[in-house]
């Protein structure tokens, strides 16, 4: 973005600048940019399901870590191609939005699942084997 | 008012300060502020997705995720939710032109797709309450259908807010107003889309691993 090369005797000029972006359109992508996202989104899609649906690989903690990872990839793809995510939209707000989101998600699942998982294994002795199908 | 000078009164040439926020054209902000939002979305749907983790195992002696679940009707759900992704990028690229024939039509496909998989999440919604697999039924099913529910009724508002813009349009062109509540939805629609990712991952293949 333009403002970055401004010193601080022009900061009025930034919002300016900034402004003219969004309308410019400097925010969006190309055509080329969506067709690579949808490309990327479909090839991490569709082996996802197959691997699910075929059953290909025998031991389903294995497809289970290769689906998660195929997930993860395709948010990023997502966010880069579709949402134009990038570290200088918004003088890097957006992104730091996104990081402490991020962050926050993070500690609200993984923390909710950690806590209720060992909740459940540590309820009263013979509840166990009832409840332990109820944690994960 | 915060004092604007840093002379006493009467003593000549006193110095001063900018403090009235400078005119800023309309909508400067807007992106942020939208972005913003979205993020506090994203929490929401945070929360429902650790409460599925929690409960996603609790059948009550009810049917589980292999059982109810159709893989197909899952996958062209995502087929037609990628789509509209992609044609939603169309219509962008074709308003940023100020091609507003193009921009109408890719609306209106995105719109479609949209539908369409609104009606199979409801019709996959109808034939589990008729298997008597409604959210009453187990923890899993309340907060499976909280969670699935969420995302679609955000999908159902984001089709409303198309057709409202596409009337926008339709009426007034692509003046900057527009096109900046196009780039709104724009980022909304295609974050539903990074939702179902975690959504079609988490609830249905890691179910029916399960």
């Amino acid at each position: 973005m333009s403002a970055d090369t401004h010193g601080h005797g022009q900061i009025h000029d930034q919002g300016h600048h900034d402004a003219h972006d969004h309308h410019g359109g400097a925010a969006h992508g190309s055509r080329r940019e969506y067709w690579i996202g949808f490309i990327l989104s479909v090839l991490l899609t569709a082996p996802a399901f197959g691997l699910v649906m075929t059953g290909v690989i025998s031991d389903p903690r294995v497809t289970a870590g290769i689906v998660m990872a195929l997930a993860m990839v395709q948010i990023v793809v997502h966010m880069i191609y579709f949402l134009h995510m990038n570290t200088k939209s918004e003088n890097g707000w957006t992104m730091l939005a996104l990081i402490f989101t991020a962050i926050i998600v993070l500690i609200v699942i993984a923390g909710s699942l950690w806590v209720m998982y060992h909740m459940n294994l540590n309820m009263m002795p013979g509840m166990g084997g009832e409840m332990s199908s109820g944690g994960m | 008012m915060s004092t604007t000078t840093q002379t006493a009164p009467g003593t000549a040439a006193p110095s001063y300060y900018d403090l009235d926020e400078h005119e800023h054209p309309p909508g400067a902000s807007t992106m942020l502020g939208f972005w913003l939002y979205l993020m506090s979305d994203c929490l929401i749907f945070a929360m429902l997705f650790a409460a599925y983790g929690v409960y996603g195992g609790s059948y009550a002696g009810g049917p589980g995720p292999k059982e109810l679940f159709e893989l197909p009707l899952v996958a062209v759900n995502t087929t037609a939710l990628l789509l509209s992704s992609i044609t939603y990028g169309f219509a962008m690229i074709n308003a940023d032109e100020q091609n507003k024939a193009a921009t109408l039509r890719w609306l209106a496909i995105t719109g479609v797709f949209g539908a369409a998989f609104l009606s199979i999440e409801l019709y996959e919604f109808g034939n589990l309450i008729h298997e008597g697999a409604g959210p009453w039924r187990s923890a899993f099913l309340s907060s499976f259908f909280t969670l699935v529910g969420t995302h679609g009724l955000h999908v159902t508002f984001g089709i409303i807010w198309l057709v409202t813009l596409m009337v926008q349009v339709a009426r007034r062109g692509l003046e900057p107003a527009n096109l900046r509540r196009l780039q709104c939805l724009s980022l909304f629609w295609h974050f539903l889309d990074v939702i179902w990712i975690g959504v079609f991952t988490f609830v249905y293949l890691l179910g029916v691993l399960r």
